[in-house]
């Protein structure tokens, strides 16, 4: 049966090479970093090197890296670390930031803290001027993603940065769609923390950084035996290290390559569906977008109906409609962007990766359109014109 | 998100009596495009045994199954049997539903009984829409979310 994978921007598969690389720290070089002798040596040389791969990976200095279990927890970290440091003030996130970040925001929200959720406009791309209105003079941090999960748009996050500098506000970007996909130097965009994953990037799940500016001032997330710059204790997960480290070279090392493919992949999945499927649009930035994004609202029918249906054709999919969300709401991402519930309800989204073929995207133009047609020929909403 | 059985899938699948009758005897429409389910069912009716049911369903997997399995269960039913069939008994009939899915996908049977409603008002029988449909409180509308 076909098996066609529209959906990197969920997670990706393990490249055989960062395989490769973890599978001698499962049970032979199974030390423990903290240890002194010739295997917790090992140990920590290899978490070492990851961290100069990730560090080099972004254009950091090893010692700005700190490895996390994930996206999650280094967005929880990026926000928690130096906000529990402040009294309660103000805190500033767009609104269409993962869940990793939005839930954090509404804890401190919960703790006593001010927060500021910035709109964006038609094309997913943040409201700089309502932005750049809200901070006050207790703004202690605003974080905005480098580019969207669900619509791909990306964000002018060096001037979004600039802006929080300009205010004494430190800035925190999650860049987990955006390592390998486009280049990303901590430098050029100025940011003080940024969020990296490894599973977005052909690593293990499991696996993840943050990046903390030299300077910044963090409280620990997780007490005890003091690794990770105290910032996060716990014996360092030494497979997912080594995984994420050999991910990020190889994602960046092959990203000036790959990219351009997979933009001339996807503005033909665009172009293709927006001709054959009528009443259809694209969501998000037309030319500001990550190389692999393609994502669509379709009237008159619903996401969820449209992910199983392509599933059944062999096509893996995402959709942000509320059933495929498990919420009983759209995706506040497609919300956000002004479009209306009902259309939010029939959202699709289709995420290219490295191994994605023309044949595959040919596949799915052939196949797209008879499964929308089904699906309205079943739905009360649709009087076919 | 839960997993649908595989009872669900077919119906979802391979969904029965797809469509709208026309001139239909009676027509029961309910939820609304905003929750993201709305379920139109279309029967005709013969000496009060349903001859003949179709749907339209615009919404998830739950919701196309439900509407689906309702069809199958009331086609030839009396219209005293079809009111006795309850939303709980569709997903029932259907394996069972993830427990997301019990309140806004699975309506198919209200939708059901508003079809039988209009009929039985639409032929002066007004009088015995409680009789039919077992004193049920009308279909409500599905809470605002």
């Amino acid at each position: 049966m076909r098996s066609v994978y529209f959906d990197h921007a969920a997670t990706t598969p393990v490249d055989s090479r960062v395989l490769e690389a973890m599978l001698p720290f499962f049970s032979e070089q199974y030390g423990n970093p903290s240890e002194l002798h010739r295997l917790g040596r090992a140990a920590r040389q290899a978490v070492e090197r990851a961290r100069a791969q990730v560090a080099a990976g972004i254009g950091a200095a090893e010692n700005e890296i700190v490895f996390t279990s994930g996206g999650t927890e280094a967005d929880n970290l990026a926000l928690f670390g130096p906000l529990q440091r402040f009294a309660p003030g103000h805190l500033i996130v767009s609104a269409i930031e993962h869940a990793a970040v939005l839930e954090a925001a509404r804890a401190l929200n919960r703790a006593g803290w001010d927060v500021d959720y910035i709109p964006v406009d038609a094309l997913g791309t943040i409201d700089v001027a309502a932005y750049a209105a809200a901070f006050r003079h207790d703004t202690r941090l605003a974080s905005v993603h480098l580019a969207n999960n669900v619509v791909g748009t990306v964000q002018p996050v060096a001037e979004l940065a600039r802006i929080a500098h300009e205010h004494n506000a430190l800035f925190h970007t999650d860049a987990v769609q955006v390592v390998g996909a486009l280049p990303v130097q901590v430098g050029e965009l100025g940011v003080d923390l940024l969020t990296l994953s490894g599973h977005k990037v052909y690593g293990p799940k499991g696996s993840g950084a943050l990046y903390v500016r030299r300077g910044v001032r963090m409280a620990a997330a997780v007490h005890g035996g003091g690794q990770e710059r105290r910032l996060r204790s716990g014996t360092e997960n030494v497979p997912g290290i080594v995984g994420l480290g050999a991910a990020v070279e190889l994602a960046v090392a092959s990203q000036a390559e790959t990219s351009p493919r997979l933009q001339a992949l996807r503005d033909r999945l665009i172009a293709g569906v927006l001709e054959r499927v009528p009443e259809c649009r694209l969501l998000g930035h037309p030319v500001d977008r990550l190389p692999g994004n393609a994502a669509f609202t379709v009237r008159y029918i619903e996401g969820e109906s449209m992910l199983l249906q392509l599933d059944a054709q062999g096509f893996m999919v995402s959709s942000g409609s509320a059933c495929a969300s498990g919420s009983l709401e759209p995706s506040h991402v497609i919300m956000a962007l002004g479009v209306g519930a009902e259309e939010a309800h029939g959202s699709i989204r289709l995420t290219l990766g490295r191994h994605s073929t023309q044949e595959e995207v040919d596949a799915f133009l052939e196949t797209f359109p008879a499964v929308v047609e089904r699906l309205r020929l079943m739905s009360p909403l649709y009087v076919k014109g | 998100m839960m997993m649908y059985t595989d009872l669900v899938m077919d119906h979802f699948s391979n969904p029965r009596n797809v469509g709208e009758i026309e001139n239909a005897d009676g027509v029961g429409q309910i939820g609304n495009p905003v929750c993201g389910d709305v379920m139109r069912i279309s029967i005709r009716v013969v000496d009060d045994v349903i001859e003949d049911v179709k749907f339209k369903t615009f919404g998830c997997g739950a919701a196309v199954a439900t509407s689906s399995m309702v069809t199958e269960m009331v086609k030839g039913k009396t219209l005293a049997e079809a009111g006795e069939i309850s939303n709980k008994a569709v997903a029932e009939a259907l394996g069972g539903l993830p427990p997301n899915k019990m309140h806004c996908s699975n309506l198919a049977a209200d939708a059901l009984h508003l079809a039988i409603e209009e009929y039985l008002e639409k032929s002066g029988r007004g009088d015995e829409v409680e009789g039919v449909l077992g004193g049920r409180p009308k279909a409500p509308e599905p809470s605002s979310h």
